[in-house]
């Protein structure tokens, strides 16, 4: 019997489905209630609190088709400003096997200014499906040494909190950065987790305040010795990351929220660039596309601005561009780039 | 007759352009949150109006339900169709990087697939506007629309061809892709035509599906009436749909144009004929909607990628814009508009007389 309901289900849904051809289910569910989608992923805003007066946390209560995430990975999250939507990349902080996703945003900017001030209990806001290979092994190593600085602190929570909900059995240390006791995000949260978990200890530094755990930027001394072959896990601001990388070597694993300096050759470029749709042209100034597009007035869909979340894909209908990541060059027709990474080597027409 | 280059100064078409160029970059600016809002509830009005249609029809045995089913039907087919799916797939509202109202993405309730439209439309219509052997759209590569295209026996069943298109124009539409004219030529192979026609016979089997097969079949000994409303609502569609779009571009006193004069055009001369090529409707603002704001059909060959609702605003600013420059500004209610485009299609049916200076005076006055 069990069998047979989930198939009559099926098939009623592709049934709705051909009947709501060629719109689909989703357009018509969501004008009785946005979150009843089938397809596309929601979230509701379920809770909302103040942790540190520049940040806000956000319980979010995903629908039907979020497929879970695993500890460590993003999402993209996008809201809707004066009409236009926009769309950051944001790591959800509590256990993977929570039902709930919990989101914190530093204030900085457009995205992370609306979510701290305009989103409320019952607002609804757009996800993507998991993404990113920061994450723990499936074969949970038995040292796990957690670095976080600022709000990077999300992705490396969110793998304790993973950790201690399957009651890991070995040792935990969860060293945080923050500038002061002031900002130190989930300081209560994290002494509660201890508590609760004898293999966790929390060590809190204050680069720029004294009565912390440990004062001052990284440094190998604030790992003890048997920790520092430990499989380490860190996300902050890429000095941290790349002290961690340098002192501790192999066994650290890194998630790239800042993006790392790319060189441009701005001085030998040449050609123009043309966005197609809008009719905007101009000299190709060596730039990544987005930038180009964004200086010849136009606003394409974006997100990290570092060639991982694949927000600003958009097609390249000519010429060539070269991949200011790995350097490659392509020219296929018809292809689809990033283009806060692609950079035009002569002339190029964007399909935007 | 006036050539297309010599009603302005060559510092007057620039002059215009940038006149035009300001006028966009100042609703472009504007654009947010009440434009968003408005397709919205567009689009909430046009699935609600869907529903209830295909809803009532399940009561067809009752004929004054079969009736509201049939014109709620028409109404959202009619809405989806032209204020939404027209305007969404010329990236209208791209900029709100909505994926449900991105130009890229969208497909609407006709048999036409939207991808092979788009290219038909945004680009070969929309960028030849009016130009004779380039778009595409004079005549539709079946009927005789203009002077200047040579007669041939054929298109003594000119009316008659009007009247099928008008009729099927869903049907029309979804063929019009297929480039069948130039194959005939042999300026294309009927290679070219697969990945066109393979999306056609995806998407034209959905559509029937739903319309003639899967509802039907839901309403159980009703299904014949539910085959005759959908096929009702389809023709509703069809004909409002063939009325507004030939009321675009053929009263008699819009203009065509040829390759020669138009090569190598400025932004300027380019709008300059998108407004001698294009003519508006007159009517109230529920008429405005259900046209999809084509009956600004002016403003919309101005500013296709602008969302309509921006059309009936501005307007009166292009229409002082062409007064100012001394040029026409072809509007008119619609039986006016359609008498016109049917006596043009009767009249064109026939060899025409061999100058064409009866029309001359007439156009010469409207353009000094």
């Amino acid at each position: 019997m069990t069998a047979i309901v989930p198939r009559r289900v099926r098939g009623l849904a592709s049934l709705a489905e051909a009947l709501l051809t060629p719109h689909g289910m989703d357009r018509y569910l969501e004008l009785v209630d946005p979150m009843l989608v089938r397809r596309e992923i929601r979230g509701l805003v379920t809770a909302v609190r103040k942790q540190t007066p520049d940040s806000v946390t956000l319980t979010v209560r995903p629908s039907r088709a979020w497929p879970g995430f695993t500890a460590g990975q993003y999402v993209r999250l996008q809201v809707e400003i004066d009409g236009v939507r926009r769309t950051r990349c944001y790591s959800p902080c509590g256990s993977q096997y929570d039902g709930e996703l919990e989101f914190t945003v530093k204030e900085q900017g457009l995205v992370s200014g609306h979510l701290n001030r305009a989103i409320g209990v019952g607002s609804v806001v757009n996800l993507s499906t998991p993404d990113g290979g920061f994450t723990l092994p499936a074969a949970r190593p038995d040292r796990v040494l957690l670095i976080s600085g600022g709000s990077g602190v999300t992705p490396v929570l969110a793998m304790a909190r993973t950790l201690v909900a399957e009651g890991h059995p070995g040792e935990i240390v969860f060293l945080h950065y923050s500038n002061g006791p002031a900002d130190a995000l989930y300081r209560t949260e994290l002494a509660e987790l201890a508590a609760r978990h004898p293999g966790l200890r929390v060590v809190h530094a204050y680069t720029h305040a004294k009565g912390g755990d440990l004062t001052g930027f990284f440094s190998a001394e604030h790992v003890e010795p048997r920790f520092r072959d430990a499989e380490t896990f860190v996300c902050g601001p890429k000095p941290l990351m790349d002290a961690v990388r340098e002192e501790l070597g192999e066994r650290v694993h890194t998630e790239e929220f800042t993006p790392p300096p790319l060189t441009f050759d701005t001085a030998a470029a040449e050609g123009r660039v043309r966005f197609r749709r809008s009719g905007r042209e101009c000299a190709n100034s060596g730039k990544p596309l987005l930038e180009q597009a964004e200086e010849a007035g136009l606003s394409p869909e974006h997100g990290c601005r570092m060639g991982i979340c694949f927000s600003c894909t958009q097609l390249k209908t000519a010429g060539r561009v070269r991949n200011a990541r790995t350097g490659e060059v392509s020219g296929e027709e018809d292809e689809e780039i990033q283009l806060c990474i692609s950079v035009p080597v002569g002339d190029v027409e964007i399909d935007a | 007759m006036t050539g297309l280059q010599d009603r302005l100064t060559p510092e007057q078409v620039e002059e215009f352009g940038r006149e035009l160029d300001a006028l966009r970059q100042r609703i472009v600016d504007d654009l947010g949150q009440a434009d968003v809002d408005y397709i919205h509830d567009i689009i909430k009005k046009q699935r609600g109006l869907e529903v209830a249609g295909r809803a009532l029809l399940f009561a067809g045995f009752f004929p004054p339900a079969w009736l509201a089913g049939v014109g709620a039907l028409s109404l959202a087919k009619i809405l989806d169709n032209m204020e939404i799916g027209h305007n969404v797939m010329h990236g209208q509202y791209d900029w709100t990087r909505d994926p449900a109202l991105s130009s890229q993405r969208f497909e609407w309730d006709t048999v036409a697939p939207a991808e092979n439209w788009r290219h038909s439309h945004n680009y070969i219509h929309h960028t030849y506007t009016n130009i004779l052997d380039k778009d595409r759209d004079v005549g539709y590569g079946i009927l005789r629309m203009d002077d200047a295209q040579k007669w041939h026996p054929y298109y003594l069943g000119n009316p008659v061809y009007a009247t099928l298109l008008a009729i099927f124009f869903q049907w029309g539409v979804m063929l019009h892709d297929l480039e069948i004219e130039n194959v005939v030529k042999g300026e294309r192979s009927w290679a070219d035509n697969v990945p066109v026609l393979r999306k056609i016979v995806r998407k034209a089997s959905r559509q029937v599906g739903k319309d003639y097969l899967l509802f039907p079949l839901l309403t159980g000994p009703l299904a014949p009436l539910t085959f005759l409303g959908n096929a009702t609502a389809n023709l509703t569609r069809n004909l409002w749909a063939f009325a507004i779009i030939f009321c675009g571009h053929f009263p008699a006193d819009v203009e065509s144009f040829t390759e020669e004069e138009t090569s190598e055009e400025s932004r300027g001369q380019w709008y300059l004929r998108q407004i001698l090529g294009s003519a508006n409707i007159s009517g109230g603002p529920l008429f405005h909607i259900l046209s999809g704001n084509l009956s600004h059909q002016i403003e919309h060959h101005l500013f296709p990628d602008i969302p309509a609702r921006r059309y009936p605003q501005i307007a009166g600013e292009v229409r002082e814009i062409c007064e100012k420059y001394g040029l026409p500004y072809h509007t008119g209610p619609l039986r006016k508009q359609l008498w016109s485009v049917a006596k043009k299609i009767v009249k064109l049916a026939l060899p025409s007389s061999p100058s064409p200076t009866t029309v001359e005076p007439d156009r010469q006055l409207r353009a000094a």
